[in-house]
């Protein structure tokens, strides 16, 4: 296999305690490296190939040296996982893939879609029926809507079976639960845009369950409206809170996930079991006899 | 002995600039709260009149609307009538609803000079209810709530009898004006969503909304 050539900056960072060069760190061993360097030597005409391999490589040096971010980037792509890690760890990966569907046929949509109360309806059926694979960029975000639902319940079964919400991670499964609500909320706002029979009869429903709740909820359908009833306000209300306001904090709290999962490293399996310290490093083997034996022991010497 | 010697010898801090006797706060602390202050100001500038931009629709009651469905000589006590009005100008059939209107019947106990006017949004969540004239009843397809002929909850889970809307004669046209919710006993109170109880304690569990007028 030839080798990738991976700038410094982000290859993996040697061992405390050993001293090497890129090249070893990389995997290859030194003198093979300066035997490639001798063979160029010869050649005075500059290698095109590694010279295009040497571009992209100052490239990320150039950038290194004025944002300092190899540390972040190799910090995060080269840390350690737990052994037993398995494809069910695969999940909220599969989760944000979801989610950058969604964002990306969103925006296309938005190009076409007119959210009126009047025009919702044709713009819908237009873009469907009419625009080049526009049924096939909508059918995308309309299963993928679907998707992404299973894809979070799947994920955040995987983190309450594996018991990976423990401490210290209780906090990543609260944004975990904040994340699963604006989901949701994004299931709600965006069945009403294509403004069938079928989302606007399930938004009337919807915000009369919304009102039901005492005190607040008569305010809170009023507010989802924009009034007393269902008016003509209430579809571009939905579709900016669908597509600025909970898209918005759902990127920074998926943010805030992805960064306590590198800070807080994965756990194992619940079937895994600690290995064993080797004798060497147990803290009974130094100074055995005189500090912290039990008393038993020490009366039978 | 000599360490404390030391101490003491030592040259005293400089005072921070524009420092003066019996001072409760630095300078550096004055001008840290004031750019807070200033900060905060600026925020809330912006902040509070989007967010009043955002809610202002929870305090507007839009003007009443009436509107003719024709003459009071063309309903009749024994039967409902259906009439289509517009109470959301400006959204297509969005705004469209469906009202049933009878007289005032004397078997009822009602003044048959009295029109009234029922909505078809059903009371458990809001989908179109219709009369059936054979059974007398109003019928929901969605969860299957019954109404009896005066809109009185018989079955189902509706929470309350269907809601009504004024009625009164211009020119010798009957016209329909603001929606109106009752309770149980057929008692008018200010219009509510679909699924709120009314009468009682209720009353006070779902408060008075600014969207709708005060009850007739």
């Amino acid at each position: 296999m030839p080798k990738i050539p991976i700038p410094k900056a982000l290859q993996k960072p040697a061992k405390p305690g050993t001293r090497s060069n890129g090249a070893e760190a990389n995997g290859a061993p030194g003198d093979n490296g300066d035997a490639v360097k001798t063979d160029e030597k010869r050649d005075t005409r500059p290698d095109l190939v590694e010279t295009a391999k040497e571009g992209g490589i100052d490239v990320v040096g150039w950038v290194d040296e004025r944002t300092g971010a190899s540390p972040f980037l190799t910090g995060m792509l080269l840390r350690k996982v737990p052994k037993g890690t398995n494809w069910f760890y695969t999940l909220g990966s599969a989760t944000l893939f979801a989610f950058v569907v969604q964002a990306l046929t969103g925006v296309f949509l938005a190009m076409y879609y007119v959210p009126s109360a009047t025009q919702a309806y044709s713009s819908i059926t237009h873009l469907t029926n009419d625009v080049f694979l526009g049924e096939f960029v909508r059918g995308l975000h309309k299963w993928g809507a679907t998707v992404m639902v299973i894809l979070i319940f799947l994920h955040m079964g995987r983190t309450f079976f594996f018991g990976a919400y423990k401490y210290p991670r209780e906090l990543n499964w609260v944004i975990g639960v904040v994340l699963l609500i604006l989901t949701m909320v994004m299931g709600l706002t965006g069945y009403l845009l294509p403004f069938d029979q079928r989302s606007y009869w399930a938004t009337i429903v919807a915000m009369n369950i919304t009102g039901s709740g005492p005190v607040m909820g008569p305010y809170l359908a009023d507010f989802l409206r924009a009034g007393a009833e269902f008016g003509g306000t209430t579809l571009p209300r939905f579709y900016a809170v669908h597509m600025l306001l909970v898209p918005g904090l759902i990127i920074a709290l998926i943010g805030a996930h992805l960064y306590l999962v590198v800070k807080l490293g994965t756990t194992a399996p619940p079937w895994m079991r600690a290995e064993p310290k080797p004798k060497s490093l147990r803290e009974h083997s130094v100074g055995a006899g005189t500090n912290g034996q039990p008393n038993g022991d020490r009366g039978d010497e | 002995m000599a360490d404390e010697a030391d101490k003491k010898a030592a040259p005293e801090k400089p005072k921070p600039a524009g420092y003066f006797e019996g001072e409760t706060m630095t300078r550096r602390t004055v001008f840290a709260l004031g750019g807070q202050a200033l900060g905060g100001a600026a925020v809330a500038a912006v902040a509070l009149p989007t967010v009043g931009f955002a809610l202002a629709p929870i305090f507007d009651r839009p003007e009443e609307t009436w509107e003719g469905v024709g003459s009071p000589d063309d309903f009749t006590s024994d039967t409902y009538r259906q009439a289509v009005i517009t109470i959301v100008d400006g959204v297509g059939d969005t705004g469209k609803t469906t009202v049933y209107i009878r007289r005032g019947s004397e078997d009822l106990g009602e003044d048959p000079d009295v029109f009234i006017a029922i909505s078809n949004r059903c009371a458990h969540l809001g989908c179109p209810v219709r009369f059936v004239r054979a059974a007398g009843t109003f019928i929901c397809p969605c969860h299957g709530g019954v109404y009896d002929f005066e809109g009185k909850v018989s079955g189902g889970p509706p929470v309350r009898p269907l809601d009504r809307f004024q009625t009164r004669i211009t020119d010798d046209t009957l016209e329909i004006g603001p929606r109106y919710s009752v309770t149980n006993s057929l008692e008018p109170v200010r219009a509510r969503d679909p699924g709120e109880f009314t009468g009682g304690i209720w009353e006070y569990l779902y408060p008075p909304r600014f969207t709708v007028p005060p009850a007739p």
